[in-house]
């Protein structure tokens, strides 16, 4: 218990410090780069917790292609920070509702396992023991088995949403050169070649 | 005092010691690894390749180690220092923390997890931070085209090698490594009727998704015909340009360490491991590791060839190939396999 204790504290602590760097270190890129570390630590609770496969998604999702696209963008982009960096008073109050409204929401979810602990086994999908149904698999029943319609349908909203960002900004530019590899490899020489005999001294 | 020895310090160090020598023998085999590269692209060119350093340039990789080490690392005045310098540090400890849960013979992996295969993708998947990092932090031109090339093509190719594992996973009905390798010691073959062997592995049953795996593998370990990030005709050597001496050394070690990570993720997954491939006594008394070694081996052979073989592709054939045909043939896959375990009850 000791040891998973002190990696607890170990994983809190940086997460926190790394994500107080987020917000400010002056270098854009260097946020999104500890905004990395964060989710990293995030992982690493996950892992602490024995919800193995969540903390690997979060590495897979977040990390792995996310927080890329943030990086990504954060490099294409010239930020001017002096701009950003004045409106921070302006938003404070602003942010500091939204956290308000996170912290209260976190203390009664949290406070409420406190104080009903019977309240969790009756759940609709009580949580299996650890021992005999490996989480993955326990949340392989939640997701495709249990409610595989109500999955679907949020994989649908989510295609949907796909399509729509590219048909609005999917352009069709005239006169460029692309390549068709299927009509490269339709050609034949028959329609590619003209075999022309020229007579001398005349020429085309 | 004396418990806590026993339940803390003591796995601990058994942790700590077959880290080291797994590590150790890992970067040993990355050095041969390298050479035989070198070599096998000479032989296909009609060259000899490193012939001067001990007999027929074995040490050749050691020598390569040692000037790397002993030059001088210069970081460009413009660079952003610390990210300079994190940058291959961080590449070459995911390259090399992946290895913690790869199983070399039966119960022969340091950390032996149930999500295995997903903390191998999940780590590699981080594996282009090193990439992009070196490309933003040297603050010149070249690098950060390699860099934002990489990132592209890593994370592209990232999507069908999903698919390939999941098909793969399919199959076997289990996320740890281990599992899918003894899932394979029956398979096709022996639903036709014949002995334990080698057609028993997922290569055969699963051939499509195996040839998209190598390929894609290739694409995610920026190996040639898909090293556009550091394409040397358009971009010098891409986000490597700025770094010289043991930070280069690192990056480069991160790229092997990746290459035959990938070599030894598709013995796992297709060839079965460390299982004999005719299971008949005397092939049963070679040990395990050996078998997956040699699969490994014949795999990075493989890669080595392609390297020699293929010419490289332009940026836009490579995301097509990525996108428009990878993409969907690993998913129409995934859809059929899905289709025939559920149809045939053999999942």
């Amino acid at each position: 218990m000791g040891l998973q204790a002190l990696f607890f504290y170990l994983f809190a602590f940086i997460a926190v410090a790394s994500a107080f760097m987020v917000i400010s270190s002056r270098n854009p890129v260097h946020s999104v780069l500890f905004l990395i570390v964060v989710f990293f630590n995030a992982a690493g609770l996950f892992l602490l917790t024995g919800a193995e496969f969540l903390a690997m998604i979060l590495l897979v999702v977040y990390i792995g292609a996310v927080a890329v696209l943030f990086l990504f963008v954060v490099m294409m982009l010239d930020i001017d920070f002096a701009e950003l960096k004045s409106g921070v008073l302006q938003y404070a109050p602003i942010g500091m509702l939204v956290g308000l409204v996170v912290a209260a929401e976190l203390i009664l979810v949290i406070g409420s396992s406190v104080l009903s602990p019977e309240a969790a086994s009756s759940i609709t999908m009580p949580i299996p023991n650890p021992a005999e149904r490996t989480n993955t698999a326990a949340l392989g029943d939640v997701l495709y088995t249990h409610y595989v319609y109500f999955f679907q349908i949020a994989g649908m909203v989510l295609l949907v949403a796909m399509i729509g960002a590219i048909v609005l900004t999917l352009r069709h530019r005239q006169n460029i050169k692309r390549q068709d590899v299927s009509r490269q490899v339709a050609r034949t020489p028959e329609t590619a070649v003209e075999v022309i005999k020229v007579k001398p001294g005349q020429g085309l | 005092m004396d418990v806590f020895f026993w339940t803390y310090v003591w796995p601990a160090l058994i942790m700590l010691g077959q880290s080291l020598l797994l590590l150790v023998c890992l970067l040993v085999f990355i050095a041969y690894i390298l050479l035989a590269d070198r070599k096998i692209w000479a032989a296909v060119q009609l060259r000899r390749g490193p012939n001067i350093v001990g007999p027929f340039g074995l040490f050749q990789s050691f020598a390569d180690l040692l000037k790397f080490v002993f030059k001088e690392p210069i970081i460009p005045a413009g660079a952003n220092k610390a990210v300079f310098l994190l940058a291959p540090l961080v590449s070459v400890t995911l390259a090399l923390a992946t290895w913690a849960v790869i199983p070399l013979n039966e119960g022969w992996a340091i950390a032996d997890i149930n999500v295995g295969i997903l903390y191998i993708f999940a780590i590699s998947s981080l594996e282009v931070y090193g990439i992009i990092m070196a490309g933003w932090a040297s603050n010149s031109k070249y690098p950060f085209l390699g860099a934002l090339r990489s990132a592209a093509q890593m994370v592209s190719y990232e999507v069908s090698i999903g698919f390939v594992i999941v098909a793969v996973l399919l199959c076997v009905g289990s996320l740890n490594l281990t599992d899918i390798v003894m899932s394979q010691q029956d398979g096709l073959g022996t639903k036709l009727g014949l002995p334990n062997s080698f057609l028993d592995w997922h290569w055969l049953s699963l051939f499509p998704m195996f040839v998209i795996f190598f390929i894609s593998g290739l694409a995610e370990t920026n190996r040639p015909p898909f090293d556009l990030p550091e394409a040397e005709s358009e971009l010098v050597a891409g986000y490597m340009v700025e770094y010289g001496s043991a930070p280069y050394m690192m990056l480069m070690l991160s790229e092997y360490a990746a290459i035959l990570m990938v070599c030894s993720l598709t013995t796992i997954l297709f060839l079965g491991g460390w299982l004999p491939p005719v299971d008949i006594a005397i092939l049963n008394w070679v040990p395990g590791v050996i078998w997956f070694v040699l699969k490994g081996t014949m795999v990075f052979f493989m890669i080595a060839m392609v390297k020699a073989f293929v010419p490289r592709y332009r940026y836009d054939q490579l995301m097509r190939l990525g996108w428009k045909v990878f993409l969907p043939l690993s998913l129409i896959m995934l859809i059929i396999v899905a289709f025939v375990l559920k149809l045939t009850g053999w999942a």
